[in-house]
């Protein structure tokens, strides 16, 4: 029981950093029907942005741990939004209105050109942080078993909620987000009504990637270690979680990421730790061929 | 009754390489006037509303707009999305194009996104509910409710457009146009579908907007009853060229106009 507990805990807060990243790629697929494979790169810079900041901030020193905190996820958010934002001007713009394959290549290109800058600025060596926030709760005290609940994993889960809470505002209720659902069934449309799609799409990759950032930065404490290939796992698993959801629905995104991260995190527990990609992979599997359009997905009808 | 000139069409031109869909096309539209596109299938019509919408460039010609004495807008070199916002032109679709997965209200709140947008400074001050946000959102819900009680479906606000009946939902396009505060107002087909009665009450409304907003209606229509009972001046279209012009009346007995519809030379009147 305890070690289920743990496991839970464990899972949910994996779950919550997939579903933020997730986000970002069922956003893009819904305004603009492409995969965005370098967001898994957009997050890995988010990461890297939060070790340098923290690097930065740490000499420095005042303020204590929590300005010290919302100072780096700001940087974070803020420079991987413009990493977003260029990505999409640059890689993806000029290709609108060509075959979708065409801007599937470029987002591919894109991914490993990523990676290789960062591998080339910041060294190919992994980065390890000394942990920032230590400690945590202990929930409950078996014979053998004792379930703890670390800060960090409370600070990764509530930090959640409050951007999914304060993201499916901006959807529902500002003109952003109706322009952005609008955008997603008609675009020819949103712009004859005067929607400025192009403004609207880049706003899109803008929050996308500063959804991703929070995860980065929410990773780099949690596990304390990053390299330049981590956004190719961690953007597969999220790519997953939002096609297990049903790719285009925000709810299943973030339903998904909660998902595939208790699944591996239950079978790292029970089976074996090694195979734990390939129970996360057996699902996107699994989904494509029982239900395509995912949990939440509405199915694709094809209009004649 | 009808007003200014609003809307310059001058020596329009469109071709798909070897096909010449409109060819030199000159015509008027007048402030607080329903001016008529008509001709057979294929004449093009459309085609000049894609051209006027910014939909496709002009191979050649001027589309200039003038609201009000200002300074024209020429159409032919604005994006679709400041045509519909600066210029003030709205549009609707043969096939009807509502954003089925939004709810009526909503699809009313978009028409008016250019103004929520600025006044909710790219949603932060909508975030936050900052006043000058939430006078402009309340403006803009107003405005729409206005439209809804005018179309008669108030009561469905709240549903989603694409479960609306057929009917209605043109009406609702029309209500979404109108939404935007155009100064010229396009209609592809919006009678295409309608029975009888549905038809009598899309004139009674193009009549009432065209009277309370004093804006220039710009309409396709193969309902001659439509056509002939509401417009004030018509442009006959023929293998994307004008054939003719003039007032409903005058057309009718047009014998250039009888023969592009009927194909022959001494026949009855096009079908009204």
């Amino acid at each position: 029981m305890e070690y289920f507990l743990q496991q839970l805990i464990n899972g949910l807060t994996l779950g919550a950093i997939y579903g933020l990243i997730a986000i970002g790629y069922t956003m893009v697929y819904g305004i603009v029907g492409m995969i965005n494979f370098a967001h898994g790169e957009i997050y890995m810079i988010g990461a890297f942005i939060a070790v340098i900041a923290f690097a930065i901030l740490g000499p420095l020193g005042g303020g204590g741990v929590v300005v010290a905190l919302l100072v780096v996820l700001l940087v974070s958010m803020l420079l991987t939004a413009v990493y977003g934002w260029t990505l999409e001007r640059l890689a993806y713009r000029p290709l609108r209105g060509s075959p979708r394959l065409a801007a599937l290549i470029s987002a591919i290109g894109m991914s490993i050109f990523l990676q290789n800058y960062v591998q080339l600025a910041q060294g190919a060596r992994t980065k390890a942080m000394q942990p920032v926030i230590t400690g945590g709760i202990e929930v409950m005290k078996g014979e053998t078993f004792t379930v703890t609940l670390s800060y960090v994993q409370i600070m990764i889960m509530v930090l959640t909620l409050a951007l999914m809470a304060g993201f499916w505002t901006v959807i529902a209720r500002t003109p952003l987000g109706r322009a952005q659902r609008a955008c997603e069934q008609d675009r020819a449309m949103a712009a004859l009504l005067g929607v400025d799609v192009d403004r609207t799409i880049s706003l899109t990759f803008v929050i996308g990637a500063a959804l991703a950032a929070v995860a980065g930065t929410m990773v780099v404490l949690y596990y304390g270690v990053i390299d330049f290939f981590i956004g190719f796992l961690a953007g597969i698993k999220a790519f997953t979680a939002a096609v297990l959801g049903g790719i285009g629905s925000i709810p299943g995104a973030m339903l998904g990421g909660l998902l595939i991260g208790l699944i591996e995190a239950f079978w790292s527990g029970y089976f074996s730790i090694e195979y734990k990609d390939v129970a996360a992979f057996s699902i996107l599997v699994l989904v494509l061929i029982f239900r395509p359009s995912g949990l939440l997905g509405r199915p694709e009808v094809e209009k004649v | 009754m009808t007003g200014a000139p609003l809307l310059h069409v001058e020596h329009l031109t469109m071709r798909f390489g070897g096909l010449v869909a409109v060819d030199n096309l000159s015509f008027e539209a007048r402030e607080a006037a329903i001016t008529a596109v008509i001709g057979p299938n294929g004449a093009g019509k459309t085609t000049v509303f894609n051209c006027l919408t910014g939909f496709y460039p002009p191979t050649v010609g001027r589309l200039t707009l003038t609201r009000g004495g200002e300074a024209g807008f020429q159409l032919e070199r604005m994006e679709g999305h400041r045509i519909a916002r600066e210029a003030g032109i709205a549009r609707t679709f043969q096939n009807i194009r509502l954003f089925p997965q939004m709810s009526v209200l909503e699809n009313l709140m978009v028409a008016q996104h250019a103004e929520l947008m600025r006044a909710s400074v790219f949603s932060v001050a909508g975030l936050l509910g900052l006043p000058g946000y939430r006078a402009a959102a309340r403006g803009a819900i107003d405005r729409a409710r206005l439209w809804l009680d005018r179309i008669g479906l108030t009561e469905r606000a709240d549903d989603d457009a694409g479960n609306l009946p057929y009917g209605d939902q043109r009406r609702l396009e029309i209500a979404r146009a109108m939404c935007a505060r155009p100064a010229l107002l396009c209609l592809d087909e919006p009678a295409a579908g309608l029975n009888a009665r549905e038809t009598a009450g899309l004139n009674a409304l193009l009549l009432e907007i065209r009277e309370t907003e004093r804006i220039g209606i710009l309409l396709i229509e193969h309902d001659m009853s439509v056509v002939m009972g509401i417009s004030d001046h018509i442009v006959v279209l023929d293998y994307g060229r004008k054939i003719a012009e003039g007032k409903p009346a005058a057309m009718r007995d047009n014998p250039d106009v009888i023969r592009a519809y009927l194909g022959q030379e001494h026949g009855e009147a096009p079908p009204c």
